[in-house]
């Protein structure tokens, strides 16, 4: 009965490499004005929206639980913690990667090393992924250094964890912040419903859940490709502290709508105004409320469900900042050609597909643990 | 001395003479397009009046005094010239188009028909300027609606103008404070709004709504570093020195054992 739900996969894996290489190449030799449907109106698409700001988001379960097992010292947490570095140095690439699409003039990306703006936070906000994906890197070396039992390297990196940690905590803190800056400067392109000078702190405080349901999402999925037990009890406690992250995103959210008067602009009936709604009840209202029954928590289905709404509202959220809340002044709707959707799909599955052959060949999910030691890690795939 | 162009609607007559040089002096291929374009660095709108008369208005990059452009490039790729033009250094662009989103009047266009496409947008003619000359589209305009001259003394005359005719002119020159000041300002009959231009922007320039949050960043960095190295240290303590008391106890009970 397996064998065919595999070689399902396996063609759908192929017919996303074999289109995405065609968009990538439509996009590498005819140039973004062919592969994309941005245009002067609207110049950031889903590649920046998706790829760049919501894909930095997505890692930021690395930084969030390294600080929780390294520096919060709660070595419970410890069997998930490879995991989600792996997770996070794999989406910080695949960013990159992003960027490299979007960019106008890829082979510059180098620019940013020796001309300095101190005043752009998009300056920032690219030094900051720089180093914080060379400290993932590192913190991912560990990982390779021991498979190759290169015990004096090993040993090296366990000395620098806390400080790469502390680093990692702090880069992550500075950028995942200030892709909410990034849209500070046009107040009067961004609708009011998204625009606030604590756009960053919500950038932030939303990072922070989706990092966490991350690392709950992604431990279903690895569990399910590679026949390991779930670390239930972990992921329980991770669940309850991102509903309360989400109420208060929730709470928050509401409270800074009414002290910009931007409330009632909820139930005006605008197209900003449904999406909007989507966001905030979907994606981050409908999760915590679901999160907070025990009885929906301590079913893992129904755990897996609230954790995908959260993920979905975290998505829902990002793009409704960078696109549908500038769409008003531009008086245009964009919509992605299915080349940009493609692209994107098609690194996600280079994202998974780089995770297996990792999760296989590198010591990432405990072994020693009573209860994952009957697995079968290299059955699938 | 920061140069500006004082454009006064109410003069133009719509010849399209200033975007024909603009293409010329700046060497951009094709004709003149109604809109701004990467190749098209200065369009001319017609907008008719409640009474159905045509009035003309020139598009163009407004160069302000504090351009959001320069502050949100990461490459500083624009700089504020002292000739007061915003001008775009090509070979540092790495194409983020940043800048075009920030822009408030939308003006840098990309050239979205090249595989590897550099920002384009007009640079008040920045080479004329600096040797001592007026921009092309002012040197052509045959009823001086484009006029060129210092900031300071154009904003005289535009005021000038609506005190000599308070009845012709809105009591409005567009540019003078919006967004902090721009070095391109208009003078008009009609109410701005009316005409496509954008009259609800912020009087505050753009760059500082971010600089509050940028300047933070060295407080963040050592701030932070502190308080997580001390709390990794003060946790790290007390849980050796339970280790140590626990190793203690199990070393008693063994030796009264």
């Amino acid at each position: 009965m397996k064998l065919p739900k595999i070689t399902f996969w396996r063609i759908v894996l192929l017919i996303i490499i074999v289109l995405g290489v065609y968009s990538t190449f439509r996009r590498f030799v005819f140039g973004l004005g062919d592969a994309t449907n941005m245009s002067d109106t609207f110049p950031w698409g889903i590649w920046i929206g998706f790829d760049v700001i919501s894909g930095v988001g997505l890692g930021a379960g690395g930084f969030v639980l390294t600080a929780i097992v390294y520096i919060f010292n709660l070595r419970r947490y410890k069997p998930i913690v490879r995991a989600t570095v792996l997770t996070a140095f794999l989406g910080y690439v695949l960013v990159i990667v992003g960027l490299l699409y979007d960019l106008g003039q890829p082979h510059r990306i180098w620019h940013l090393l020796i001309y300095w703006n101190h005043h752009s936070v998009l300056f920032e906000v690219g030094w900051c992924v720089m180093t914080y994906t060379t400290v993932l890197a590192l913190e991912f070396a560990g990982f390779f250094f021991e498979k190759m039992r290169w015990t004096k390297l090993v040993k090296i990196q366990h000395a620098l964890i806390i400080p790469l940690v502390i680093l990692g905590v702090i880069l992550s803190t500075m950028h995942q912040s200030s892709l909410g800056s990034l849209f500070l400067i046009f107040p009067d392109k961004v609708h009011p419903l998204w625009y606030t000078p604590l756009l960053p702190l919500f950038f932030y405080i939303s990072c922070i859940a989706v990092g966490l349901a991350m690392v709950i999402f992604e431990s279903f999925l690895s569990s399910r490709a590679f026949g390991k037990q779930l670390e239930f009890d972990i992921l329980d406690r991770l669940a309850r502290v991102l509903a309360v992250i989400l109420a208060f995103f929730f709470l928050f959210k509401i409270e800074d709508l009414i002290r910009h008067g931007a409330f009632m602009a909820m139930f005006e009936g605008s197209y900003e105004s449904w999406l909007f709604l989507a966001e905030i009840l979907l994606g981050v209202l409908l999760p915590s409320v679901l999160l907070f029954i025990p009885k929906v928590r301590h079913n893992p289905t129904g755990m897996f469900t609230a954790v995908s709404f959260a993920v979905f509202g975290f998505f829902f959220g990002r793009l409704n900042v960078t696109i549908t809340s500038m769409e008003g002044v531009a008086r245009a709707i964009y919509t992605p050609a299915w080349t940009e959707w493609m692209t994107t799909i098609f690194l996600v599955a280079m994202g998974f597909t780089a995770f297996a052959l990792a999760a296989k060949y590198l010591p990432i999910f405990p072994k020693e643990e009573p209860t994952a030691a009957v697995s079968g890690a290299a059955s699938n795939k | 001395m920061k140069k500006g162009l004082l454009i006064d609607l109410t003069l133009c007559i719509g010849c399209g003479a200033c975007t024909e040089a603009c293409k010329a002096q700046n060497k951009l291929p094709g004709e003149v397009e109604p809109e701004l374009t990467a190749y098209t660095w200065a369009s001319l709108e017609t907008h008719e009046t409640d009474e159905g008369d045509e009035i003309y208005v020139r598009r163009l990059c407004m160069h302000c005094e504090e351009p959001a452009c320069a502050s949100v490039c990461p490459v500083a790729a624009f700089e504020k010239t002292d000739t007061g033009a915003v001008i775009y250094k090509s070979e540092r662009c790495i194409g983020c188009r940043y800048c075009m989103v920030a822009c408030p009047f939308s003006v840098p266009k990309y050239q979205w028909d090249k595989t590897f496409p550099f920002v384009q947008k007009c640079i008040l003619c920045y080479d004329l300027v600096k040797n001592g000359e007026q921009t092309a589209c002012a040197k052509v305009c045959p009823t001086e609606a484009t006029l060129f001259g210092d900031r300071e003394s154009l904003l005289k005359i535009a005021r000038r103008r609506i005190e000599k005719n308070p009845g012709k002119y809105v009591d409005h020159i567009y540019g003078e404070h919006e967004i902090g000041g721009t070095s391109v300002m208009f003078l008009s009959s009609v109410p701005f709004e009316q005409l496509g231009f954008r009259t609800e922007l912020t009087r505050k320039p753009l760059p500082s709504f971010t600089w509050g949050v940028m300047s933070l960043v060295p407080n963040i960095i050592s701030l932070g570093g502190l308080t997580l190295f001390g709390t990794w240290w003060i946790i790290n303590r007390r849980m050796k020195l339970a280790r140590e008391r626990l190793e203690q106890e199990q070393n008693q009970e063994e030796s009264e054992k």
